[in-house]
């Protein structure tokens, strides 16, 4: 099964990278973008096929290292969930978790 | 005292910090791959300088779950002093022996040049060396070095007395211009509850022999091999 993580900086925790990347959006003529934010993405082929053991596994693995949980959060989305229509994703990742499980 | 210096792949201060040691203790550190299991019985520990793992993941993220961290830990905790400087400060944070985390400067930009700093605490073994508020010079050589931590955090901090070292200008204020990086309240190096491990992001070691162009790192050594006497 495959399981997508994204990290993201918490509210509250200046991203000065996010920030860059905005002033370039704007500098490009981009100008109704705010509130940039830069995170990360990580993708995890794993042995379990259960969602629920898959899941709670992921989250050890992003506890113990992919996040920092003092400045990041992170998201847990399993491929196969999204396939199945089982659990929904958060609507802002959904639609590209789709597009590229078709 | 006997000291260990932890080498990790892409640690390059390894051996600038070993100088500096046995320059102050009269013997060499050992030297131990983060492979081991163990760290010998020894008054210090030392992580290095570097881009261990070549910073992947998070600065320091790898290296803490490197083998050699569980018993590095243990030693902490059972109160072997430990020293971190700039990678080994972030990897202090990432095994969460130090609290909070060193974030991306806050100009984006590595920054490698000689700041100010003001010594804040002189009653640890790492800076007994030093007059209370002295103002040094040491070098930062870092991408990574805003330190943060949540306003309840750093206000436990400071009320603690952990912040060790600060970024100040060259009369000892503690001001925005002075802060290179973005750190929270201008913190440099930050202790442990009880004083017995330091975590920094200047670089001491650079700047500890007369031939470096300075000596105001010195003291850091001197200080621990007066404070960590051993049979």
């Amino acid at each position: 099964m495959k399981a997508h993580v994204i990290i993201t900086l918490k509210t509250g925790v200046l991203d000065p990278q996010g920030k860059a990347i905005q002033n370039a959006l704007h500098a490009l003529g981009f100008a109704g973008v705010d509130h940039v934010r830069q995170g990360k993405f990580i993708e995890l082929e794993l042995a379990e096929s259960d969602p629920a053991r898959a899941r709670a596994e992921v989250e050890r693995m992003c506890e113990a290292l992919l996040a920092n949980m003092v400045i990041e959060n992170y998201r847990i989305l399993l491929e196969d969930e999204a396939l199945e229509g089982g659990e929904t994703p958060p609507a802002d990742a959904g639609g590209a978790e789709r597009r590229e499980a078709s | 005292m006997k000291a260990a210096v932890i080498v990790f792949p892409g640690s390059n201060c390894d051996r600038d910090v070993a100088v500096a040691l046995e320059a102050a203790m009269g013997r060499a550190p050992l030297m131990i791959w983060h492979g081991d299991a163990a760290v010998p019985d020894v008054d210090l520990i030392v992580l290095p300088g570097g881009f261990s793992y070549g910073d992947y993941l998070r600065c320091g993220a790898m290296a803490a779950h490197s083998p050699i961290m569980g018993d590095v830990v243990a030693k902490a905790k059972a109160g072997v002093a430990v020293l971190g400087i700039c990678n080994g400060f972030q990897m202090l944070t990432e095994t969460g022996l130090l609290p909070g985390v060193l974030m991306r400067n806050a100009s984006l930009k590595f920054i490698c040049r000689d700041v100010p700093l003001r010594v804040e605490r002189t009653d640890t073994p790492f800076t007994s060396g030093f007059s209370a508020g002295a103002v040094i010079t040491i070098p930062i050589a870092h991408h990574d070095g805003n330190y943060f931590a949540d306003e309840a955090t750093l206000d436990r901090l400071e009320g603690e007395g952990r912040v060790a070292l600060r970024y100040c200008d060259s009369e000892g204020r503690v001001t925005d211009a002075a802060n290179p990086n973005g750190s929270c309240r201008n913190i440099a190096g930050i202790t442990d509850a009880r004083g017995r491990i330091l975590g920094l992001m200047p670089h001491p070691e650079r700047l500890a022999d007369p031939a470096l162009g300075g000596t105001d790192g010195a003291p850091f050594f001197t200080s621990l091999a007066e404070s960590l006497v051993s049979a």
